[in-house]
């Protein structure tokens, strides 16, 4: 009997907080035929807002790989004094909420701090420019890599790169051939996981970016700005597509997930 | 000297794993590096390897003051007890590694490793992954893997640890038979004296981090440098104040010189040896003899006998 009411309580819960509400940005979308969707999404400002998405999108992963894997391996290879400080500073942005991440950005890189101030006389502007959307990505979707990866190369030991060195191999020489194909799923799973919270980012890009029509509009500001001026087809478009980015990577995070438990023997 | 170590220290945060260790390896020797876990032998063959750093000391090896070569440098091979095998690549591809890294040849590099497959016996299986194969051939693939190299030493950090019985026995046989056909100056740490015996022709034994005695299996056996070093290399037994390995006690039912009263409490007869454990002035010992020598004397449990300790054979005095 449990058993069912359980049952029912949770078929219920996702029914109304996910199912009903995406199929019917869905249905709306695809409500006159294909014709009206793909006509949305290829607006100029709709192209334009994929085209910055995935511009910040690609820098921040590409930063939190670099980072992520850098920052798992000191955490878990090295002992340093304020070791446990720089764990605790890596999961602060699943705390701190964007819009504050924004305001802060803001306040260091905006063109009336010091900062921001004489990084604008070098010709480099931050703040309602790319390089401002990628560092507030960037600082949303940190700990996604790390966190993949860490549990991992904490399973994975450090035995077969001592093996690796004293069979003559340099330092750079065993990362390559050791130690990144023993987490390389972890690491692809936290890439797609990074991937898909960089374009699904809006709170933190929508401070820092402006909101520049044709400029500096992501996917997610798109959808959010032309919903307030009645464009209900061209957000609603956008919205499946970003639905569907989101279904995409989840499958993905599904493949990779397990493949290195497997390896682990 | 294929390899010296001269006063090293070692301490883990403030515990000392070693304490002013010298130790010098024979070029071509099969040294074993005995002694209870965490006397420090493990470390002791990581400072070797480069793996760890010695606070202080020096280790030489083949005349090259090595202590400050990173692990990399030091052309050393080295087998860990849980294989450290590389599981993303192939048998094939794991024995070539040291190769590749030294970017010799494609054609060089099969030859070798090939070569080496045969040695150990695994060339059936070089396009296997290391985790189709058993612990006791995962453990000959770190070997020809740490072989291919060509090291100047070869350390093996209880190498047959982690595989049964059975397997650890044949493996044993086996690394001797190898040693004795590729010369190479051989390290190898173990807790098992038995395995020291069979295949080391040098036994360094450690304990609390400093060497206790050094020499050939049958020295250090029959003239251990301290009670504990003869506790650890075989059995032994107290009698008259003095321990004695239970083979090389005497035992008739009559008087002897020199000899004690004992009352026997217990018979066991383990196939061809028969353990007999006695009562000597309230204190308990037991004397190791063959069956045919507890049938003829017909041995029972019960009976006043005489033991005393063979004439010739090593005893040591306990301080009392």
């Amino acid at each position: 009997m449990a058993k069912h009411v359980l049952r029912v309580v949770a078929v219920v819960y996702v029914l109304f907080l996910l199912v009903l509400p995406v199929g019917l940005i869905i249905w709306r979308t695809f409500g006159d035929g294909l014709g009206p969707f793909t006509e949305a999404l290829t607006s100029p400002s709709a192209l334009h807002a994929f085209k910055v998405t995935l511009t910040v999108a690609g820098w921040a992963v590409l930063a939190n790989t670099v980072f992520g894997v850098g920052a798992a391996l000191l955490l878990v290879r090295h002992e340093f004094p304020g070791k446990r400080l720089l764990g605790a500073f890596i999961d602060l942005p699943m705390a701190v909420s964007p819009v504050v991440v924004g305001l802060a950005l803001i306040l260091v890189y905006g063109r009336f701090s010091p900062f921001g101030g004489l990084l604008e006389s070098w010709g480099i502007q931050v703040i309602f420019s790319t390089p401002g959307m990628v560092l507030a990505t960037v600082f949303v979707s940190l700990p996604l890599v790390v966190r993949a990866v860490v549990p991992v190369l904490e399973e994975l030991g450090d035995e077969q790169e001592q093996a690796a060195h004293t069979l003559g191999a340099s330092r750079l020489q065993t990362f390559v051939r050791i130690t990144l194909p023993g987490i390389r799923w972890a690491l692809g799973y936290g890439v797609v996981l990074c991937l898909a919270r960089s374009l699904g980012e809006y709170g933190a890009v929508a401070v820092v970016s402006g909101r520049l029509v044709d400029q500096t509009q992501t996917l997610t500001l798109f959808v959010e700005e032309r919903f307030q001026n009645f464009d209900q087809p061209a957000a609603f478009a956008a919205a499946t597509a970003l639905a569907l980015i989101a279904v995409v990577t989840l499958l993905l995070t599904k493949l990779l997930r397990p493949k290195d438990r497997i390896d682990g023997n | 000297m294929a390899i010296e170590v001269r006063d090293v220290n070692k301490s883990f945060g403030t515990t000392p794993v070693l304490r002013d260790v010298s130790l010098d390896v024979a070029a071509g020797s099969l040294t074993a590096l005995l002694g209870p876990s965490g006397g420090g032998k493990s470390t002791l063959l990581r400072v070797i390897a480069g793996l760890e750093r010695p606070d202080t000391g020096t280790v030489r090896i083949s005349g090259v003051d090595a202590t400050r070569l990173s692990p990399q440098r030091r052309n050393v091979g080295f087998v860990f007890q849980h294989y450290a095998a590389f599981k993303h690549l192939s048998v094939f591809r794991n024995v070539a590694f040291g190769l590749e890294i030294r970017k010799r040849p494609k054609d060089e590099i099969r030859k070798r490793v090939m070569e080496l497959l045969e040695l150990v016996h695994l060339e059936k299986l070089a396009d296997r992954y290391p985790s189709q194969l058993s612990g006791g051939q995962r453990q000959r693939m770190a070997l020809a893997r740490a072989l291919a190299v060509e090291p100047q030493v070869l350390l093996l950090d209880e190498p047959f640890g982690a595989l049964d019985a059975q397997v650890r026995k044949e493996l044993r046989t086996w690394l001797r038979r190898l040693h004795d056909e590729v010369h190479v100056t051989t390290v190898f740490v173990t807790h098992d004296q038995e395995e020291a015996i069979e295949v080391a022709d040098t036994i360094v034994v450690l304990a609390g981090g400093e060497v206790v005695q050094a020499g050939s299996p049958g020295e250090v056996y029959d003239n251990p440098a301290n009670p504990f070093v003869m506790r650890f290399l075989g059995p032994v037994t107290e009698i008259g104040g003095s321990l004695v390995r239970p083979h090389d006690v005497e035992i008739s039912p009559d008087p002897v010189e020199g000899g004690a009263p004992a009352v026997i409490s217990r018979v066991v007869r383990l196939g061809f040896e028969v353990r007999v454990e006695v009562e000597i002035g309230g204190h308990e010992a037991w004397v190791q003899v063959t069956r045919e020598q507890a049938d003829r004397l017909g041995l029972g449990p019960g009976d006043t006998v005489h033991v005393r300790p063979a004439p010739g054979a090593r005893s040591l005095a306990l301080a009392v």
